[in-house]
């Protein structure tokens, strides 16, 4: 990866990770569809889940309810960057693949490209 | 998987406005599965011939930051909260195919993973947070973009914050749709109660994407593609 984007990823990261240090200021009170199910008395056909992992954000055995939330978001903010990474990287593999056995069909790629689109956005 | 108790607390955070299970019936939920599973896979098949070097890390860091963005319920009036749903912001970002694969990432951990929103719910959740505010955001967004036409100004930044007040008005028509079809409240009482609560909630959602795209073209303006109008041939500009 290019020292740029590798910028990019931390200096993104760390901003969702700062955001998740602030989570223990969220308004605690009940979001949009919550408070229609309520005040229009469907909350309780609701059903709990049938496990638990890091339920309402609270990363579980950690005492301080602001603390576990902190931790939660941070587990979470990691998990998904992980994640989304790892599609990402896999998307790419294809891409290239595809790429590469298009220009193989059409001709001699030129030096250094990667060939098709997926290298059309490359500096 | 064991049962994990937590030491409840005397408010608990709220669940967010992610559908849970038991809202909607099983052909309903079924019905979101399919839908879901139609667009991820539309996603995938457009993305894996457009993805550049850039998209990787873009995908990862707006998966995070709307991750954490929706944890911060923002209060609004009458004891209600809302959150940033982020699919346009998405969409503006990584484009709308790769975005509607982030925001199916951001949901699925959240239902699987932080019991936000249920397994039943998962697929219109999906659909209704990470599908149609991804493709009809980037639409109005682009019209935006036509608009500004690459001008510095008030015009993308206001288009933006349309766009996405447009989407969590739909997104909470959508979900009305689906709770009245499951039978689990009349379409006359949840739709108006649902829409006059999002149009508070899309407010949010429009000001935090605009001011996260204006951030963005501020900072790193080659993250953002903005289509341009063709020059014009001997016009007035």
């Amino acid at each position: 990866m290019k020292r740029g984007y590798l910028v990019l990823l931390m200096a993104g990261i760390g901003i969702a990770l700062v955001i998740a240090l602030f989570s223990p200021l969220a308004s605690s009170k009940p979001d949009g569809l919550e408070r229609v199910a309520e005040d229009k008395a469907f909350v309780d056909k609701g059903n709990d889940a049938p496990y638990k992992v890091i339920a309402d954000y609270a990363f579980p055995w950690v005492g301080n309810e602001d603390a576990a939330t902190i931790l939660g978001g941070v587990v979470g903010v990691v998990v998904v960057a992980a994640l989304v990474l790892a599609l990402g990287v896999g998307l790419r593999a294809v891409s290239r693949r595809t790429a590469i056995a298009g220009t193989k069909l059409a001709g001699p790629a030129p030096p250094g490209s990667t060939g098709g689109k997926a290298g059309a956005g490359e500096q | 998987m064991a049962y994990i108790s937590l030491p409840s607390p005397a408010l608990p955070h709220p669940t967010p406005m992610h559908i849970p299970d038991g809202f909607l019936s099983g052909p309903v939920a079924g019905v979101g599965y399919v839908l879901a599973a139609v667009f991820v896979a539309l996603a995938v098949w457009r993305t894996n011939r457009s993805l550049d070097e850039k998209s990787v890390p873009l995908m990862g860091v707006t998966a995070a930051c709307i991750f954490a963005a929706q944890m911060m319920n923002f209060p609004v009036a009458g004891g209600t909260s809302g959150h940033l749903l982020g699919g346009t912001l998405a969409a503006i970002l990584v484009g709308p195919w790769a975005a509607i694969i982030v925001m199916t990432s951001v949901i699925g951990v959240q239902g699987l993973m932080f019991q936000d929103g249920g397994l039943a719910a998962l697929g219109f959740n999906i659909f209704n947070m990470g599908v149609i505010p991804v493709l009809v955001g980037y639409g109005v967004y682009y019209l935006a973009t036509l608009f500004a036409n690459g001008r510095r100004g008030w015009v993308l930044p206001t288009g933006v914050f349309v766009a996405s007040w447009i989407t969590v008005m739909l997104a909470a028509f959508a979900t009305s749709i689906e709770l009245a079809v499951s039978g689990t409240s009349p379409l006359r009482v949840v739709l108006p109660a649902m829409m006059g609560v999002h149009a508070l909630i899309g407010i949010g959602e429009g000001l935090i994407t605009a001011a996260a795209v204006t951030f963005v073209l501020a900072a790193r303006p080659d993250l953002i593609e903005q289509p341009r109008r063709p020059a014009p041939q001997g016009g007035l500009s």
